[in-house]
């Protein structure tokens, strides 16, 4: 396998974006990420973005996004209707089979114009759960009670991380949440769905995020401390909720297992984990240690752009890297009801290779 | 290319229709998929990853089907990749599903595309308002007539043109069971006597629209060798290419655009291919209107500029002639959007493993598969050959 690194990542969320559309919200963090190697699209070997046009509300809704990239002349380019990390995962799969040595990834969404949540209730399947019209919060409130029936957490489990997210939220500029709150005071607050509190569940963001990759002395080229990425993986589970233990998310666990992350000490993890209680599950189903710092961004609990989260979780693992923080992280990403799809990412800095 | 050869050991296609009522969307995909892996005689554990494609998800009013469709699609436990290039997108994902082989990722890939469009009006949802800009068209048509104004105006080309392609696709379809349109009576005068929707296009020189799926199934070399060895001839992968291009740009050429001749250029360069008219047997194009025929031929670097209608006027793009194009019956006959594209990708396929029946070009040895989408924007193309690379 090739040396891939992520060289540069930027984003920027808010709790409403109303004066700027998808474009004004993008481009101000792809021009970022292209200044911080002092490239430009042209420079770049191939281009890939994640974003969902039930999000946007038009068909074909990456076209607007990617004209103002400047496709021009042609590029060699891909969008998925995924999550940025996902993206990310076909660009690497490019510079893998050594079709480019670089690559732009971006993604991006707006969920304040509409309603979030009635719109990731049409992600259900259409003829048996959608026309009812669950919503996500809905959903992961059956999860978090799972978990609660079986004995495996309590509520003030999830308060201790809506806690230390909002707590690691103060040093995270991109945060549209924040302000340390005791667990007391959490457990204090009403139900939004039983047993969820609205601090267990995700804000409303308007955001975008955007990562360059390179490989090999490429990577090196462009950026003193690269993050390479040494595994990552994707995997999915059963739709039907009927079908799935929803204490648990296998696909984590195979992702985890073929992307590497027991190979070595865990410094650092960011989890896209929207509810509380789900970083309770998928740190069970990587197998972190104790002393795994996780998420210290804050986490999709205190931003939480729908189509860059996961991305944001890469570029957040790679800059503590590249800034020396930390020698080896995992990211992760999740797509689908109660973590029905999930990716991981581990990434390392130069140090032990 | 990558360090792995890729090839095309199964490919599946559900019977097309205007409404395919009697099956679910998970139904429908299943159906492909399970014909893909009776051809490449593998079952569902063999598989290592699907991708799947499709276009925008306002068509059927499910946000990501992917989610949903990993159960039909037995993708559970592994990665289901989900991928959106507009009417490109079946050419798209297909090239992704080689990648993953390619790159030495996966040995054995489930790729599906499809499209319901009976549950929505995809010409409505193609006539979306974008903010700060005029509505200028109604539907796919509206917005390419004028292209193929500007062409008829540059080429000199005759009326009757576009008559032919929609008379010689119609008349391929009935050799492809699968197809949406068997109209065995059509005759020139039925084609240029139908009602004019956007002139110079007539309603029967449009796709159809219409409810489908295919699927193929993805292998490196050794799966391919056991292909051949145990008599079911693969397809190997001898190029892929992706090219994409604004929407409006200062000297942009819509009627042949850039992003379409260097995607053409791209494809032949890796398939190692010099003169693209003489040794190309067999050629899969997207053509959802008539007269796009000769344009993309002229495109694509099939014949110079200027003479793609003479080739259309002179039979050689017949099935027996010497550049047969679309003996599936094409876009033209059979148009689930999101699937269009792979039927293109994987029609090649079929020829160049003797496969595609009664439209079947004999002994095609190089296949042209090409798609592309958005307002000409988007390209996706692969070259397939009987021989390995």
């Amino acid at each position: 396998m090739r040396d891939v690194a992520v060289v540069a990542f930027a984003q920027s969320a808010s709790a409403q974006e109303g004066d700027r559309n998808e474009v004004e919200v993008l481009m101000p963090v792809v021009t970022e990420v292209r200044d911080q190697v002092g490239v430009t699209t042209a420079d770049l070997d191939f281009v890939c973005s994640g974003s969902t046009d039930y999000q946007a509300g038009v068909p074909f809704s990456f076209v607007m996004t990617l004209d103002a990239i400047g496709p021009w002349p042609p590029i060699r380019e891909s969008h998925v209707d995924m999550d940025g990390a996902w993206a990310l995962y076909e660009a690497w799969v490019k510079i893998q089979m050594g079709a480019a040595d670089t690559a732009l990834v971006y993604a991006y969404g707006k969920s304040s114009p509409g309603d979030i949540r009635r719109v990731l209730s049409r992600q259900l399947d259409p003829y048996v759960t959608a026309p009812l019209w669950p919503d996500p919060d809905a959903l992961a409130a059956l999860q978090a009670r799972c978990l609660l029936d079986a004995d495996m957490a309590t509520e003030a489990d999830f308060a201790s991380v809506a806690a230390r997210s909002l707590a690691a939220a103060e040093a995270n500029p991109h945060a549209v949440v924040a302000g340390a709150r005791s667990v007391e005071d959490l457990l204090d607050e009403a139900y939004l769905a039983s047993p969820l509190r609205r601090h267990d569940c995700p804000p409303v963001t308007d955001g975008a995020a955007a990562v360059i990759l390179a490989a090999g002395d490429r990577a090196r080229d462009l950026c003193e401390r690269p993050a390479w990425i040494t595994g990552i993986d994707h995997r999915i589970d059963p739709h039907q909720l009927g079908m799935r233990d929803l204490t648990a998310a296998p696909s984590v666990r195979v992702a985890a297992e073929r992307a590497g992350v027991a190979d070595g000490p865990v410094d650092v993890a960011e989890l896209h984990t929207p509810y509380s209680h789900q970083e309770l599950i998928v740190r069970r189903e990587l197998g972190l240690a104790d002393g795994t710092e996780v998420n210290p961004s804050g986490g999709a609990l205190v931003a939480n752009a729908v189509m860059a989260a996961g991305l944001v979780r890469i570029g957040e693992v790679a800059e503590r890297i590249s800034s020396g923080r930390a020698g080896r992280g995992v990211a992760h990403a999740t797509s689908g009801p109660c973590l029905q799809q999930n990716l991981v990412c581990v990434l390392e800095g130069d140090r032990g290779r | 290319m990558g360090a792995e050869r890729v090839a095309v050991v199964g490919v599946g296609q559900t019977k097309h229709d205007a409404v395919r009522g009697d099956v679910s969307i998970a139904g429908l995909v299943h159906e492909a998929a399970q014909r893909a892996l009776d051809d490449a005689e593998l079952d569902w554990a063999d598989i290592d990853a699907v991708v799947i494609g499709k276009a925008p998800d306002f068509f059927e009013g499910v946000m990501m089907p992917e989610l949903y469709l990993a159960d039909a699609l037995g993708a559970v436990g592994k990665p289901m990749f989900r991928v959106h290039t507009a009417g490109s997108v079946g050419g798209s994902t297909a090239i992704v599903a080689s990648d993953l082989v390619a790159a030495g990722i996966h040995r054995r890939v489930l790729t599906v595309a499809f499209e319901v469009q009976s549950v929505s009006e995809a010409m409505w949802a193609l006539s979306f308002p974008y903010p700060f800009q005029p509505p200028m068209h109604a539907g796919a048509g509206g917005y390419f007539a004028p292209h193929i104004r500007s062409y008829i105006r540059r080429s000199g080309a005759p009326d009757h043109i576009g008559i032919l392609v929609a008379l010689k696709d119609r008349r391929h379809a009935l050799g492809n069971p699968y197809a949406h349109l068997h109209e065995p009576d059509i005759t020139f005068e039925s084609v240029r006597d139908s009602i004019m929707l956007w002139e110079p296009i007539r309603y029967s020189e449009t796709c159809p629209s219409s409810d489908g799926a295919c699927a193929m199934v993805l292998t490196d070399e050794a799966g391919g060798d056991a292909a051949a060895a145990s008599g079911r001839a693969p397809a190997w992968v001898r190029g892929t290419a992706v090219r994409s291009e604004p929407t409006l740009a200062a000297g942009r050429d819509q009627v042949s655009p850039l992003a379409g001749r260097e995607c053409a250029a791209a494809v032949y360069r890796e398939a190692g291919i010099t003169d693209p008219a003489a040794e190309i047997d067999a050629a899969e194009i997207y053509v959802p209107f008539s007269w796009f025929e000769p344009m993309w031929l002229e495109n694509l670097g099939l014949c110079d500029v200027g003479d793609g209608w003479r080739l259309v006027d002179e039979g050689v793009t017949q099935l027996g002639g010497d550049l047969p194009v679309n003996c599936s019956g094409g876009v033209l006959s059979t148009n689930p959007i999101g699937a269009s594209g792979m039927l293109r990708f994987a029609e090649a396929a079929l020829q160049v493993r003797g496969a595609a029946g009664d439209h079947q070009v004999d002994g095609a040895q190089l296949a042209l598969g090409h798609a592309y989408g958005g307002g000409s924007q988007f390209f996706a193309m692969w070259v397939v050959g009987a021989a390995k690379p």
